[in-house]
């Protein structure tokens, strides 16, 4: 990650810290997300998966708020052991608002072949929507699943295709979070922190964010919060550390975020050379194949 | 195996690909091999071979991109591709392999047919044997370079499992159209490529683990034993009867419909592997355990 490039123009890294401790599941940054990004309606479903009906990050919705009931104490003591006999079921409710990460090494804008996606002088990554053009390789190397393709059916009154006879879907682009790069153009803090009421979405300098998490962490960890820990926050990690990290009560899975992500490219330059190596297999193969005989 | 998930949802997302997809790493593969193989039937003088490679390939070369621009969610946005050279991206590279290849192989089947310009033959001739192998093994990379488990934890064998299988179905299509007595090359090829395909599918499923098991599951596991089946069987006809006419064609038939197989297969085993998020999730608790301890 660099924004070298920018010169005079390139600001300090921004970012999110997203403290779930203190979350209280309002789903004011989805709301607040989708008015000021104008994202269309992902549909109506109830899941029955305690208060969460959106179920995931995805084209349409950039801020997702997942809700976790679990038979755990919200605290323990010092030796991590259950409170004592005589207590009521332990049970918490575990809420976190997840967004694009804006990873270091960000595997959709490695793999992005039109050069759409790519790293704003916030140290963000942003898809521009007029480059786009739905080859959809972004979708499967995010290591978390976030960016994804719109298609939404389309409706009589829509304009027509380009070309008809290759889609019957609208938009066919892919989107994500843009941490509100027009808003940080302007100045403002993205529309989620804006809206969240707790404060469990800080936006801010990415330095200053890691330092206020550390001292959260050691707070809550003195007060015996159960699970506590920082998700994101190491740039020794496997995207490069995230431009929005975490502070999580219990393992990622169990708020539907990978335990270890890699960036693809990582792996990258030994692929390619498998894939020259392959590719010379093949010639030797089929020259051999003449060994035997022209005809 | 129980692992904590987020109500069983996938972690990573799906493709968005459609069938377009594997049937352009088919083509692709047809295309790659057959101009491989088409340069040294022309270099070793069996220009029976050489001709039918060209028109194979060429014919491979041109369907190729339109299956691509038919999958963009914005088809009249194709040329976007070539806005730029990206090597992190192996959809960018691969799109100017397939332009290189295409554009090569296109004009030398034209103009063999028009029997004009030989020299501008040749020269695309050249371009297009050398676009050849890298477009046949590209696509290996371009599905392993993804977070999708089963495809990115076989990022050491889905480049030589596209190159067998591109290899074995070039072979196979040369087969079915060239007279007997001049495909002698293009029934080796097949039956290597087959061969080799096995062995690389058999190292793939060792390397990959429980990740593997999506091949023997669903969709992906009906395609897996499709392309098993009518590889052996048809690498089997051509390699035991392929100098008579009649079963060097079923033969070769038969492995085409194998390597189609198996480009569906080990698509379909990426969605599997994706929905699941076991695959994504055990691997690397593995591999941050590992790292803990030392």
């Amino acid at each position: 990650m660099s924004t070298a490039s920018y010169g005079a123009e390139a600001k300090p890294r921004v970012g999110f810290f997203t403290d779930t401790t203190v979350c209280i599941g309002c789903k004011a940054c989805e709301v607040a997300c989708k008015e000021w990004n104008l994202i269309p309606s992902g549909g109506l479903e109830w899941t029955g998966e305690s208060y969460d009906n959106t179920s995931q990050l995805d084209a349409n919705t950039w801020r997702h708020v997942a809700f976790i009931e679990q038979p755990k104490p919200l605290r323990v003591d010092a030796d991590g052991a259950d409170p004592p006999d005589g207590q009521p079921e332990p049970l918490r409710w575990l809420m976190e608002s997840d967004v694009c990460k804006h990873c270091t090494h960000a595997g959709c804008l490695d793999a992005c072949p039109t050069g759409a996606l790519f790293r704003t002088e916030f140290g963000t990554v942003v898809v521009q929507e007029d480059v786009c053009n739905g080859c959809g390789y972004c979708v499967p190397a995010c290591p978390f699943g976030v960016i994804d393709r719109r298609d939404l059916p389309r409706s009589p009154q829509d304009a027509p295709l380009a070309l008809p006879l290759l889609g019957t879907k609208e938009d066919g682009r892919v989107w994500k979070c843009t941490l509100c790069y027009d808003r940080l153009k302007g100045g403002h803090e993205p529309a989620c922190a804006k809206a969240c009421p707790t404060d469990s979405i800080q936006f801010g300098e990415l330095d200053e964010l890691r330092e206020r998490a550390q001292k959260r962490l050691a707070k809550l960890e003195g007060e015996g919060w159960n699970g506590a820990r920082l998700y994101g926050d190491d740039p020794g990690d496997g995207v490069g550390g995230f431009g929005a990290f975490f502070l999580l009560l219990d393992e990622p899975e169990v708020y539907g975020l990978p335990p270890d992500p890699v960036v693809p490219t990582r792996h990258l330059a030994r692929l390619w050379r498998t894939t020259a190596l392959a590719a010379a297999g093949l010639l030797a193969g089929v020259a051999l194949a003449f060994a035997g005989g022209a005809e | 195996m129980t692992t904590a998930s987020y109500y069983g949802r996938n972690i990573v997302k799906q493709p968005v690909w459609k069938s377009e997809i594997p049937l352009y790493f088919w083509t692709g593969g047809i295309a790659g091999a057959s101009a491989v193989l088409h340069g040294l039937a022309r270099l070793r003088g069996n220009e029976a071979l050489a001709k039918r490679a060209l028109f194979v390939g060429a014919v491979a070369d041109v369907a190729s991109p339109l299956l691509l621009v038919k999958d963009l969610g914005r088809p009249e946005r194709f040329l976007n591709m070539f806005r730029m050279f990206k090597v992190t991206s192996p959809m960018s590279v691969g799109s100017w392999i397939l332009l290189a290849s295409g554009g090569a192989s296109s004009t030398a089947a034209a103009l063999e047919l028009l029997g004009i310009l030989a020299p501008v033959r040749r020269a695309a001739e050249i371009v297009s044997f050398a676009a050849g192998p890298p477009l046949a093994t590209y696509t290996g990379a371009l599905v392993a370079n993804t977070s999708i488990p089963v495809w990115s934890e076989a990022r050491d064998q889905l480049p030589w499992l596209f190159g067998a299988s591109a290899t074995a179905t070039a072979g196979a299509a040369a087969a079915v159209v060239t007279p007997v007595q001049f495909a002698g090359p293009a029934r080796r090829a097949a039956v290597a490529g087959a061969v080799a395909e096995g062995l690389v599918m058999r190292e793939m499923r060792r390397r990959l683990g429980f990740v593997g098991e999506v091949y023997d599951q669903g969709a992906a596991g009906r395609h897996a034993r499709i392309a098993r089946a009518c590889t052996t069987l048809g690498a089997g006809l051509l390699a035991l009867a392929g100098r008579r006419p009649a079963p060097a064609k079923t033969g070769g038939l038969l492995m085409l419909g194998g390597g189609l197989a198996l480009r569906f297969a080990v698509f379909r085993a990426g969605f599997q592997s994706a929905r699941d998020p076991r695959y994504t999730v055990v691997p690397q608790k593995e591999r941050l355990r590992a790292r803990e301890s030392g």
